[in-house]
């Protein structure tokens, strides 16, 4: 790996020319700092008989990751992102490595080895992963630039992400595996990747998930866990059996319906106080909102992942170079798939697979990561405003 | 400044801007998606959410109600109520079958101390009954195992520990059999009219007092509707409905007179027997006992297939059975008193018609015989029931089959025989009145050798041949006598009280009708009984020397084929204030002087306040 930096001419010289410090796209700032406050709320007062004899455990602890993180992404976004292209091998090397780590000694939480317990937080290194993956394989994609057309670039980055995807699936964690192909897809995706290739790819996963789902279990090998079979198929028939995975589908749902349109409050919102709403301050935490602030609620939340979704297109296109914009483009696809299948699958229409909803979740590691990859967002803005005021234009793709 | 310099946007490709503008598209379609899925769960079907929430939430635990208390007529507890601890399996929540049950099973048993097969064994049992009910598989666990299981019911699914009322019977096996038992309502019980609206799982009786006023005895449930969290744990009381117990009943039954008949009759002949005490004038129950008695304590105890077969099996003298009103026998004897009430009224005879008895006679080509042969002269009535004269009988017998009409069965029917008495007690056996008719048919049936011959009624009228009765039926012909002519219906039940004591309900005596006896022909018959019991050569006579009130009774005893002979005794003793009649049989007693008739003076001192004392008599009459 080397350690001596790739200078470009228009990088090294790319100081903002104006009030650096105030080179933030203010509505993201805005849409984050709101969501972090929505989960604060939602949080605070949906575990409040969970932890007994201390009502705000989640409360402080979210807190705390939220007001790190915020100074983290503030951090980060002062930064240069674009040296971190040449620590690609390294990042991508930690994160294969920590992943591999956390398999062989991670503790277990709800069954599956995700994260290791370090003095006051425990990390869990297939979100840091996430970010890791969308800076490693976006480093790869701009040294391959001029082969994009090859069926062979295509291929390389699908496999550098589907290795730590098949090493968190295993954990087992399908949700966060799943995002790693995503980005994975959304980094070719902006790169320019031809069509063909992803006809290609939608093929290939086809004939896989055929393979997987059906073929597989039908010769004895298991593929999946059955509980993650049942939670990927149990959402086309929601009342099959109140008893199992579809159990937490059926009481989201009650609980987002029975918020109704004002919201029923957090002292009458009973699926979420009376724990009926499984995993309400992670997984389930939209259809705590849902319950207790009802479609208002819901709708100031949707709408703010909608501003964070706008914005986080629109720097896409203002970076200043490919790597900024393939970074931005992994970011956003992460951030829209974690947004969609989380609400998705907690209203009703999408299966259950786990994945922590950004910023709302409780949860260090995704808190930190997501808030991380935002100050990238924020650093990509204003080094493509610095670029542009001093230059006029961003570079050629 | 800011919009400034925003304002002056770098160019990209038009790739570029496709790719983002497919990928923003996307967005705005999944937030579509997503806000019309959220406007019809929360805005078109929040109603139909919220009422699924919210019955989420409540769960309606029953709270038992105790029973009512049965007390005797002077208000001493017969049976009441105390609190148990039982461990419940509640089928419908339990693992599935296999290797997680057994685990389950395994663990349970370890703590509530039974083997897992014992409990699989006590399920399916209890299942097979009541299908849907939870099924107790132990009783009175101690306190340390309810605290443990209770602060574990995620470990125990389907298992529940609940606070049970038991029916405690202090005085154990006195009265056993009037008052049944109690159990969870049937599905078949569920459809009776009887248990119309009586929730399922509710505690009702089975059988004796407890079914037939269970209505009375049985109180309301209470329910606590409780809110709850997923796993079933109580966060608080959303409503309370206190239950309520019980009235109380009041029987006619006296406690003490009770305990005299049985101690009385127990021990004696082979251990089986049955008295029965009723107040002549209006039918009340002052005792009813059979023996083996069994103490009724037992049924709190979910009960074991063991312990079920030495309750009912012969060879233990099935101490389940009430030989009282479920014992058909044939009468020997006593049964002479309906024979002269037959024959007296049909004019056969008057009281004073005089009848030679040589000791023997011959009907058709059969020699009848006193009872050893003894000849008792030329006697009329009085004396013919003094002695227990068979002969007299017999001829009476002979004549009565010769009136058109069945004169002997018809009066056997009036005063209570081959029908139920009525008594407020399930189960009651209606006994066998021998009849032309009924062998007869018998007879073109092929079920029987021969027809119907003057033998058949000539044993009838000494209480032998096919007749079969109850004590309790004995009990009510011999009241219909002892109260001019007036067929009273046995009844328990005196008085429906409420928890203080006063009285809701006065149970009515059930109806009585009478009967037509002149007066001179139940004198007759009355001096018979009378004589009987004090004169000297009365039957049982010895056994009442001294006893210082008057009896009037009539010894009995009873050939029953593969037994030893079966002693009877039935009496009726006057008194302005408390007259009794008492019915007393002891299986393979011998004669009805040797075991009934001193076990009926020891129940008449007891009921009259006279020294207790075993008197056998000597009297080898039928």
């Amino acid at each position: 790996m080397s350690t001596s930096p790739i200078t470009r001419p228009d990088e090294s010289s790319a100081m903002p020319a104006r009030e650096p410090l105030l080179q933030f796209d203010w509505l993201l700032l805005l849409s984050v700092v709101g969501l972090v406050v929505c989960s604060l709320i939602a949080l605070g007062t949906a575990t409040r008989g969970d932890v007994p004899g201390d009502p705000h455990f989640y409360l402080v602890r979210q807190g705390a990751y939220a007001a790190i993180g915020i100074v983290l992404m503030l951090a980060v976004s002062r930064m240069d992102y674009s040296r971190l292209r040449e620590l690609k091998f390294g990042l991508y090397g930690i994160m294969i490595g920590s992943i591999l780590l956390v398999l062989a000694v991670g503790g277990v939480a709800r069954g599956s080895r995700r994260s290791f317990s370090l003095p006051f937080i425990s990390v869990q290194p297939s979100e840091v992963g996430k970010l890791l993956l969308v800076l490693a394989l976006s480093a790869f994609v701009v040294d391959r630039v001029r082969r994009l057309r090859d069926r062979d670039t295509t291929a390389r980055t699908m496999m550098l992400a589907l290795i730590p995807a098949m090493l968190v699936i295993i954990q087992p964690d399908l949700g966060t595996g799943m995002v790693y192909i995503v980005i994975a897809l959304a980094v070719l995706f902006i790169a320019g990747t031809s069509w063909r290739h992803f006809t290609a790819l939608a093929i290939v996963f086809a004939v896989s998930t055929t393979l997987v789902l059906v073929a597989a279990p039908a010769m004895g090998v298991q593929v999946l866990k059955p509980y993650q079979v049942q939670r990927l198929t149990g959402f086309l028939n929601p009342s099959s059996d109140p008893r199992d995975q579809t159990y937490q589908l059926n009481q989201s749902r009650i609980a987002i319906g029975a918020g109704e349109k004002t919201g029923r409050g957090p002292d009458h919102a009973t699926q979420t106080r009376l724990n009926f709403l499984p995993e309400h301050h992670t997984d389930f935490v939209f259809a705590v909102v849902g319950e207790e602030f009802g479609f208002l609620g819901a709708a100031i939340v949707l709408s703010l992942y909608a501003l964070l979704i706008w914005r986080a297109l629109r720097i896409l296109t203002l970076a200043k170079n490919l790597y900024g914009a393939l970074i931005a483009g992994g970011i956003v696809a992460m951030l829209m798939f974690q947004v969609f299948v989380n609400v998705g699958m907690t209203v009703g229409i999408m299966p259950i697979t786990g994945v922590p909803l950004p910023l709302m979740s409780y949860g260090g590691s995704s808190v930190l990561v997501t808030l991380i990859a935002l100050g990238l967002l924020q650093s990509i803005y204003a080094q493509g405003r610095a670029a542009t005021a001093f230059k006029g234009r961003a570079l050629p793709f | 400044v800011l919009q400034l310099q925003e304002d002056r946007r770098p160019p990209i490709t038009p790739q570029l801007a496709l790719r983002v503008a497919i990928l923003g598209g996307f967005a705005l379609m999944m937030f579509a998606i997503i806000f019309f899925r959220l406007w019809f769960l929360q805005v078109l079907s929040g109603e139909r959410y919220l009422a699924q929430a919210n019955n989420n939430q409540v769960r309606d635990i029953t709270v038992p109600a105790p029973r009512g208390d049965v007390v005797d007529r002077n208000g001493t507890t017969l049976v009441d109520n105390r609190v148990s601890i039982a461990v419940q399996i509640e089928p419908r929540k339990l693992p599935p079958e296999g290797a997680p049950r057994d685990a389950l099973y395994r663990r349970l048993g370890r703590v509530i101390g039974m083997s897992p097969r014992q409990i699989t064994t006590e399920v399916a049992g209890q299942r097979k009954r009541l299908p849907y009910a939870n099924v107790t598989i132990k009783s009175d666990v101690p306190r340390d195992v309810f605290s443990y299981l209770f602060e574990r019911q995620t470990q125990f699914p389907g298992v529940t520990v609940a606070r049970i009322y038991l029916r405690r019977y202090p005085h154990d096996g006195i009265g056993a059999h009037l008052f049944g038992n109690v159990g969870q309502i049937s599905p078949d019980e569920l459809k009776q009219l009887r248990f119309k609206g009586v929730p399922q799982g509710t505690i009702v009786g089975q059988d004796g007092i407890e079914y037939v006023y269970d209505r009375y005895l049985r109180g309301r449930d209470g329910a606590t509707r409780v809110q709850i969290d997923s796993l079933g744990r109580p966060k608080g009381e959303l409503a309370v409905r206190q239950p309520a117990q019980g009235n109380n009943l009041k029987l006619s039954v006296d406690l003490d007179l009770q305990k005299a008949g049985q101690d009385a009759i127990s021990g004696l002949g082979n251990g089986r027997g049955a008295f029965v005490a009723l107040d002549p004038r209006n039918g009340e129950v002052l005792a009813l006992g059979s023996s083996p008695t069994f103490n009724p304590n037992v049924f709190a105890k979910p009960l074991t297939e063991a312990r079920y077969k030495a309750l009912t099996s012969q060879a233990n003298g099935a101490p389940l059975l009430d030989r009282a009103i479920r014992g058909e026998y044939p009468t020997g004897s006593t049964f002479k008193l309906i024979t002269a009430t037959a024959a007296l009224q049909s004019g056969l005879i008057t009281p004073d018609t005089v009848l030679d008895d040589p000791g023997s006679i011959q009907i058709g080509n059969i020699t009848f015989q006193n009872s050893g042969g003894t000849p008792h002269g030329s006697i009329a009535l009085r004396e013919a029931i003094q002695v227990s004269s068979d002969v007299f009988f017999y001829r009476m017998g002979a004549q009565l089959n010769g009136l058109k009409g069945d004169v002997l069965q018809r009066w056997a029917r009036r005063l209570g025989i081959g029908r139920p008495t009525g008594i407020d007690l399930p189960g009651e056996f209606s006994g066998l009145l021998p009849s032309p008719e009924w062998r007869d048919r018998l007879f073109r049936n092929k079920l029987t050798d021969r027809p119907w011959t003057v033998g058949d009624n000539v044993n009838l009228a000494v209480g032998q041949g096919d007749l079969q009765a109850t004590p309790l039926q004995m009990a009510v012909a011999y009241s219909t006598i002892a109260n001019d002519g007036r067929v009273v219906t046995p009844h328990l039940g005196l008085e429906v009280d409420d928890a203080a004591g006063r009285v809701l309900q006065t149970i009515e005596p059930g109806a009585s009708h009478k009967v037509n006896v002149a007066a001179r022909n139940r004198q007759a018959i009355l001096d018979g009984l009378r004589l009987a019991a004090s004169a000297p050569g009365g039957t049982s006579a010895d056994v009442f020397a001294g006893f210082g009130r008057p009896v009037y009774g009539k010894t009995g005893t009873a050939e029953r084929p593969g037994h030893a002979d079966q002693s009877w005794y039935v009496c009726y003793s006057p008194d302005p204030r408390r007259p009794i009649v008492i019915a007393v049989t002891v299986e393979e007693g011998g004669f009805g002087a040797e075991a009934a008739a001193p076990a009926a003076r020891l129940i008449l001192s007891q009921w009259f306040g006279v020294a207790k004392r075993f008197v056998a008599g000597s009297s080898q009459t039928r």
